[in-house]
């Protein structure tokens, strides 16, 4: 028989994560089908996205008000009892006691963003209590011009990208895995929100310089966009939000595209 | 009932609602009575060996598994549950359980895939594993099955026939093993979407023998 599966450029499978941004339980985002259908609970997405064949999902908690915490803590509770893949919760990780209520609720991870460039500690705290593979650190990203302070021209940016920190994101990257970190969400300001591709050079940069898997965040339009951030970019994983959420494509589309360019994915489907 | 194993190493509540899932009753345990009393244990654990035997060992916890493993009692180790089942571990420099005789070794630093690509450690996310031996608990997982693995330390049992599943990495390695009517795996099947479920719905349904192997 002619073998006609095409050479994988790694053996382990390059992962696909629905991104759902969640505000006082509800995903600010609903998905959109073709059918028309338009989901906006974020327990029924995931149960959606894992059964697409998604290979995580990452949950980003805007909700403003941290006396509505709790709220999130059920959706994880619920999203725990449906979903048999891994899931992150992000957005609001203060303390170490927040990581602990998220991952006690049934999320595999927590990502800490803002309050890590403020306070360290929390990754190296985080690690020792529960395992560095349970800390994320997500990282929002701008190209700025290199100088003495960002020689590698792309700085650290924090509360949503509306505050330059002076901090290099490769320096920072760097430092956050030897403080403990055991990933990267790594997001690009530039290029969120575009659907014109993720930030190639960016990526390529933090991945080739660290150890730890780097998952591209950013700039999805389509295939040929993820396709580029596993070769080009070097990314472990990529995010995805709006490509699955307006129904541009399926999961389960994505990675036969994927499949087909060589790209090594988890089959769910014969 | 099957005992989930409490001995603070990590997250035993999504073994126990992929467990609830399936229709098995289960309890998160630590207490010698419960546990003997069960009809099967699964012994999960994520962390650092060295502190993980250390806990196992303060609750009295290493003896019971000796007892039932001796008892024939189907045992399912997870993650770290399916290292400390060795003799011993390079983490920490560990003695460990010595249930299925070898080793835990960690994963050479650099380390490359066939194609000269720089393989990243821990080995994080979805492999594959390729069945060395028919195993009941195996049953129905197909080559292109995935399973979610997070590991940076791996199994080296001393034989062959310890060997039911492997898995590559940089190298092959034994990503599930067995011995009598102990099964141990380093990925997770709590977490591995069907495919997992179906290795724990065997595992519940499992008599503790292996298959008889006809030589």
């Amino acid at each position: 028989m002619v073998n006609l599966s095409p050479r994988f450029i790694s053996m382990l499978s390059k992962r696909i994560i629905p991104c759902l941004d969640v505000r006082d339980g509800k995903t600010t985002k609903g998905i959109k089908f073709r059918e028309n259908v338009d989901i906006g609970d974020p327990v029924d997405m995931a149960r959606f996205y894992y059964e697409e064949g998604a290979d995580e999902i990452v949950f980003y908690d805007i909700t403003a008000s941290s006396d509505r915490r709790d709220i999130m803590i059920d959706v994880v509770r619920r999203v725990a009892e449906e979903i048999f893949i891994p899931f992150s919760v992000g957005g609001g990780i203060r303390t170490v006691e927040d990581m602990r209520n998220v991952l006690l609720a049934g999320a595999e991870k927590v990502s800490v963003n803002t309050e890590a460039v403020k306070n360290p500690e929390i990754i190296s705290e985080g690690a020792r209590a529960f395992g560095s593979q349970c800390i994320v650190l997500g990282m929002d990203v701008k190209k700025v011009s290199p100088s003495s302070r960002v020689p590698s021209g792309y700085e650290m940016v924090i509360h949503g990208g509306r505050t330059y920190t002076g901090i290099d994101a490769l320096v920072w990257a760097k430092e956050a895995e030897s403080l403990g970190a055991g990933e990267i969400c790594l997001n690009s300001i530039d290029t969120d929100g575009t659907q014109k591709g993720y930030e190639l050079k960016l990526n390529s940069l933090i991945s080739e310089n660290v150890d730890i898997p780097v998952i591209a965040s950013g700039g999805a339009g389509s295939i040929v966009h993820l396709y580029d951030a596993f070769t080009k970019g070097k990314a472990d994983a990529a995010l995805i939000a709006s490509i699955v959420h307006y129904g541009t494509y399926t999961i389960r589309e994505i990675k036969e595209d994927l499949h087909a360019r060589g790209v090594k994915v988890r089959k769910t489907w014969d | 009932m099957i005992a989930i194993i409490d001995y603070n190493a990590g997250n035993l509540k999504s073994v126990e609602r992929a467990l609830r899932k399936l229709g098995f009753s289960c309890s998160i345990t630590h207490t010698r009575k419960e546990i003997l009393l069960s009809e099967r244990i699964i012994f999960p654990g994520v962390g650092a060996a060295g502190r993980a035997i250390n806990d196992l060992r303060n609750i009295g916890l290493d003896k019971v598994l000796e007892e039932t493993f001796e008892a024939g009692k189907p045992i399912l180790g997870i993650c770290l549950g399916s290292q400390i089942v060795l003799d011993k571990s390079e983490e920490n420099n560990t003695q460990c359980l010595g249930l299925i005789a070898g080793e835990v070794k960690k994963f050479p630093f650099p380390l490359t895939s066939g194609e000269g690509e720089r393989l990243k450690i821990p080995h994080m996310g979805w492999n594959s594993v390729q069945v060395a031996r028919k195993h009941p608990v195996l049953e129905g997982v197909k080559s292109s099955d995935e399973f979610y693995f997070v590991h940076s330390y791996y199994p080296k049992p001393s034989s062959d026939q310890f060997v039911i599943g492997t898995t590559d990495y940089g190298l092959e390695f034994s990503s599930v093993i067995g011995h009598k009517n102990l099964v141990a795996m380093q990925f997770h099947p709590e977490k591995s979407g069907i495919p997992g479920l179906r290795i724990l719905k065997n595992f519940c349904t499992w008599d503790g023998k292996p298959f008889t192997t006809v030589y």
